[in-house]
């Protein structure tokens, strides 16, 4: 662990002439059989391995989907853009380019739920804390660009649902005051999402937001060996090292977590296969019907929503009406949702990293923010505007209970902040001792 | 090679600030055209010409949609019945007396919010996120407001708005509808996007 480099000395002079010029294997080994990371991984540790997985097929099926792929917003055919028309030239025309856009549009979708698993497993045990907090915050970075790229992404069928996705998204931007109605028109180009618009979305799309996570995947990478892997038990594994340095409870990357990984990718591409096979579209949960309806400027869809990975963020800012003569107040919590993650380093306190080891109201805390996170998601998705007339009859104001219903998730999702920060201040937490050593070493 | 004792640090300071800076400002200044060109285009711009509607083929009770500079702008010719709900919901509005002077113009800033009280004309854009509401003119129960008296309901996040675009009060939306600049030409004919009394552009 830690950046000491051992300078490997190949047999092969090929090699050992390359080496001695730029050591790549020698970097190699480092951050594979050199690297040792806890012996107890669960199931919770194989999210980050897939979400590299995912991102390795996002960039490969996108490249084959650029060959084909049409970023102009002009009329081909009544109606039809000329984007919307490649998409289903991709789909219908080119040989497997079904394949390809359906691998590229569930993996959009699988790569956040891996992320999301992911990032739960840090909140569990406790991950983000010291030393590990740059590796959070980067991890955090990593997640808004992902964030941007997919919004870009969705844009670019130019579908009635990128429209009008795009059209609220950058709106947002309108709320904030004074600038905000010139800063729409200078993201979008024009009045109006349109041709200008759908061209810088698949620039950033392709090549801008692509560079920069890939850089910071280096840098979360970099930073993860740098300090070092947590785990289910929360112990500091370097702090009980064999003679010859190397940590009691670690085992070097490879082999032994290269192949736990190559099992858990064989799960995964079973799922997924099953996915792009079987239901592509994931019953309007992965591809939104109204997607596959041209952009039409005069014509809202009757049920506007994101896809479902910004449906908790989109239902906090639903759920916040505007007040002084601005709607800027949503716009603020939605972000400052995603803020608050950010400094989570900072809000909890506690000296117990895992959940194992963590107080009751911990516990607690974490599966309310767990379950907030999923009610927001159905009320960001209208799940609940579509079942609480059934619930409650059609006579119910059905604006009123589901007001109610997301504001008080909302307010759990923020009150799991100011919990663990003054059940960690104050020193409220009852934690149980935090074992020497992993629980399960032999 | 330069000896250390010799090194002016102070003059090294000034070289290397001084050269920060100048870059820094080279750089921000460089970077100017590139902000620019997302700005809309000369050809963006041209396309945002006034636009005549016709409006005598607009039956009482009915919408019609205009389009102005990619916007939608709906035309509503009211009847008698629906003009009469408007001061039975100003309490539950946020700005029944149209006081956010930037949501209309001055000739609209009364109780019907027109220059002639039955034709409505508003940017059918949400306030809130640029959405285009649905139009519900019936005077009858609505799954979303059990007390509708007819108006316009925004499927994207629930805003709803009455019969001359004011916004309800405890929705996400901030502001009435916006009345765009807009004048008679004759009784069938309005010039949306010029004032009354001014030359079309």
């Amino acid at each position: 662990m830690g950046t000491t480099m051992t300078r490997l000395q190949p047999k092969n002079r090929v090699l050992a002439w390359v080496e001695d010029r730029l050591p790549v294997l020698s970097f190699l080994n480092a951050h594979t059989s050199g690297y040792y990371a806890p012996k107890n991984f669960n199931l919770w540790y194989y999210f980050g391995s897939l979400a590299l997985l995912v991102l390795v097929n996002q960039i490969l099926t996108g490249i084959f989907l650029t060959m084909h792929y049409k970023p102009s917003a002009e009329l081909v055919a009544p109606g039809i853009s000329a984007a919307f028309a490649s998409v289903e030239y991709i789909m219908r025309d080119v040989s497997w380019g079904w394949l390809i856009r359906y691998m590229h549009s569930t993996g959009a979708s699988l790569f956040f739920v891996v992320v999301y698993l992911h990032m739960f497993r840090g909140l569990m045990y406790g991950s983000y804390k010291k030393p590990r907090e740059l590796v959070w915050i980067l991890g955090m970075l990593i997640f808004l660009a992902l964030m941007a790229e997919a919004f870009m992404g969705y844009v670019l069928p130019w579908g009635n649902m990128s429209f009008w996705g795009a059209k609220v998204i950058i709106s947002l931007f309108g709320t904030i005051p004074l600038i905000g109605d010139s800063l729409v028109e200078w993201i979008m180009g024009d009045y109006l999402p349109a041709d200008a618009t759908l061209n810088r979305f698949f620039a950033l799309h392709v090549i801008a937001l692509p560079l920069v996570l890939l850089l910071l995947v280096v840098l979360h990478l970099g930073a993860l060996h740098e300090v070092g892997s947590n785990n289910p038990d929360g112990v500091e594994i370097k702090e009980k090292k064999k003679p010859d340095g190397t940590p009691l409870d670690g085992i070097a990357f490879h082999p032994y977590y290269t192949v736990k990984d190559i099992f858990g990718t064989g799960f995964f591409l079973l799922i997924a296969a099953f996915i792009i096979f079987y239901a592509p579209t994931f019953g309007g949960w992965f591809l939104e019907h109204d997607n596959f309806l041209p952009a039409n400027n005069l014509a809202t869809p009757t049920h506007i929503k994101p896809v479902w990975y910004f449906t908790p963020f989109y239902a906090i800012l639903r759920m916040i009406p505007s007040f002084f003569g601005t709607a800027v107040w949503g716009v603020i919590a939605m972000f400052g949702a995603i803020v608050l993650l950010f400094l989570l380093p900072w809000l909890d306190k506690g000296m117990v990293k895992s959940v194992r080891y963590r107080g009751t109201g911990y516990k607690v805390a974490l599966g309310l923010f767990a379950l907030s996170f999923i009610m927001l998601a159905a009320v960001g998705a209208g799940v609940t505007a579509e079942k609480i007339p059934e619930w409650f009859g059609e006579k119910a104001d059905a604006t009123f209970i589901e007001n109610l219903f997301g504001r008080f998730w909302t307010l759990v999702y923020f009150g799991y902040f100011a919990f663990i920060w003054v059940y960690t201040k104050f020193g409220f937490e009852k934690t149980k001792p935090v074992p020497e050593r992993v629980t399960t070493h032999d | 090679m330069a000896n250390d004792a010799v090194v002016d640090k102070g003059r090294r300071r000034f070289l290397t600030a001084t050269t920060s800076v100048v870059g820094g400002a080279g750089v921000a200044l460089a970077a100017i055209p590139f902000v620019k060109s997302w700005e809309p285009s000369e050809r963006a711009k041209s396309a945002g010409a006034p636009v005549l509607a016709d409006i005598g083929k607009i039956e009482a009770g009915q919408k019609v949609t205009f389009e102005w500079r990619g916007l939608p702008v709906f035309v509503v010719n009211r009847t008698k019945a629906q003009l009469d709900t408007l001061v039975t919901v100003d309490a539950r509005l946020r700005d029944p007396k149209s006081d956010n002077t930037a949501q209309q113009p001055e000739y609209a800033k009364n109780e019907h919010r027109s220059i002639k009280p039955e034709w409505l004309v508003v940017t059918g854009i949400c306030t809130h996120l640029g959405c285009v509401p649905d139009f519900f003119p019936e005077l009858k129960p609505e799954p979303f407001d059990p007390q509708w008296k007819g108006g316009f309901y925004c499927p994207c996040h629930k805003s709803r708005y009455d019969m001359a675009g004011r916004v309800f009060d405890g929705v996400p939306a901030p502001a009435n509808l916006m009345v765009p600049k807009y004048h008679f030409v004759d009784d069938t004919h309005i010039l949306i996007g010029v004032d009354p009394g001014k030359e079309a552009a």
